[in-house]
């Protein structure tokens, strides 16, 4: 198993898609309305190498207490911007749409955290400050240091993608069954 | 008429049931979900499903030691309740669960949910328009259910009307809307199933299956759950055997005009709790 730690570098273009890693440091949480303030706005932490985590935690004096991945696909075309500027990873579930596979080629990965695993999250993570508190709990931008998060890579930067390869696969049975 | 004491210990009660119930629902499998999970990580040889189904149990672990939610989409919460003769059914039932979730909000704590659906304003409450649902029918003993539902697997739920001849259709349908909701609902999932009523009945039948705990199933309802595993989209859409869990159907009286089929699908952490209302 491969253990990555941020700001992330050129070791993430060697990882292929069904990979296990480990991810520790800093990594910020962002949904739909961080993004499309970001887009507008600017991005309010350092872009270079960092992993972005599609997550609404719930948060408590200043304490993660549940923080598993939302839906990835939701992002598909809110995260140009985010790879353009040098982030290196995007972490969420259910997989991301062909501009995104595009877009992470020879520069960064997607990678799959198990949905609903937000007490396994919370128990690898401190909370280190937090941007567009405004935007309320979900939506906010939190950052977060985690140990050791369990993931698995879904896009490489190959252009390889686990979850297209199952849903080819998965319709190819569909058709021959119906 | 019963009295305004009455009515107060009344709202009080369902105000602490509902935190209890959603106590229990948001930090503790049910035991049989739990068992089927144990039986899928035990079945699969993938080893990427076998990681994903790991990190499912570990969390499960994680969530009852630490006493937090298990998944951080806390959901809304659905809540049914059973009424018997010698309880007034009045507005003091309503607000008691709406008193229940606010103080779940701020205490287990869930996360706000809510909002206003065109502004996207939050109530920062998980109350408020409408919210939450709450369903009541007579009953035996006084008893209080919560099924607090993410969006994740609720975003994928499908209803269609088919036309009276086409039964035979509804296996397709279930396996086809699985299919295209691949890894977004955090398969393994359960599927909950209307069949029959009217359009609204049938998405009420069909989140009411739910209700059922993992068991036997009837030869429909293996039928599509043979059907769906078939696929091998996998814990999480990563591929492997077990996509569902278990199928549940819930079937209602419907016009000979007309063939509605709903369907609720659940993640894995399908939350559901029942408590006994202390009252009077």
């Amino acid at each position: 198993m491969n253990a990555l730690s941020t700001p992330l570098g050129d070791e993430v273009l060697t990882l292929r898609a069904g990979d296990r890693v480990t991810l520790s440091g800093m990594i910020y949480t962002a949904r739909d309305e961080a993004h499309l303030r970001m887009q507008e706005a600017g991005i309010p932490f350092d872009p270079e190498g960092a992993a972005v985590y599609h997550c609404g935690p719930v948060v408590k004096d200043g304490t993660i207490i549940a923080a598993g991945p939302t839906t990835s696909a939701r992002m598909n075309e809110l995260s140009g911007f985010l790879l353009d500027a040098g982030v290196r990873a995007l972490i969420g579930k259910g997989g991301m749409g062909d501009t995104v596979r595009e877009q992470l080629r020879g520069r960064g990965v997607y990678l799959a955290f198990t949905g609903g695993c937000a007490a396994l999250a919370a128990s690898r993570m401190t909370l280190k400050g937090v941007f567009y508190e405004d935007l309320g709990m979900p939506e906010a931008v939190w950052a977060i240091e985690c140990r050791e998060l369990p993931l698995t890579v879904a896009i490489d930067a190959e252009g390889g993608d686990l979850f297209r390869d199952v849903r080819l696969a998965s319709e190819k049975i569909f058709d021959e069954m119906f | 008429m019963p009295g305004l004491t009455d009515q107060k210990s009344l709202r009080t009660a369902v105000a602490q049931a509902t935190l209890q119930a959603l106590r229990e629902a948001e930090i503790h499998l049910p035991d049989d979900v739990k068992q089927a999970l144990e039986r899928a990580y035990a079945a699969e040889d993938n080893p990427v499903a076998r990681s994903e189904l790991e990190a499912i149990r570990e969390n499960i672990r994680m969530a009852e030691s630490r006493n937090v939610p298990l998944c951080q989409d806390t959901g809304v919460p659905v809540v049914y309740i059973t009424i018997p003769p010698d309880v007034p059914f009045t507005d003091a039932i309503r607000e008691g669960v709406e008193d229940g979730v606010r103080q779940a909000t701020a205490e287990i704590p869930l996360r706000p949910n809510v909002v206003s659906p065109c502004t996207r304003e939050n109530t920062g409450t998980n109350c408020g328009m409408g919210m939450p649902a709450v369903h009541c029918t007579p009953g035996e003993a006084f008893t209080l259910t919560v099924l607090p539902k993410g969006a994740g697997s609720e975003n994928v739920s499908a209803l269609r009307m088919f036309l009276p001849s086409e039964t035979r259709a509804i296996k397709r349908f279930i396996t086809e809307t699985v299919l295209r909701a691949g890894g977004k609902p955090c398969p393994p999932v359960i599927l909950g199933i209307g069949i029959g009523s009217t359009a609204d009945g049938a998405a009420a039948l069909a989140k009411e299956a739910l209700l059922t705990p993992l068991g036997e199933m009837n030869p429909l309802e293996q039928e599509i759950y043979d059907a769906v595993n078939a696929l091998g989209i996998g814990p999480m859409g990563l591929g492997g055997k077990t996509t569902c869990l278990g199928v549940r159907i819930r079937e209602g009286g419907c016009h000979t005009a007309s063939l509605p089929v709903a369907l609720n699908v659940q993640c894995w952490a399908a939350r559901r709790a029942t408590v006994e209302v202390n009252y009077p």
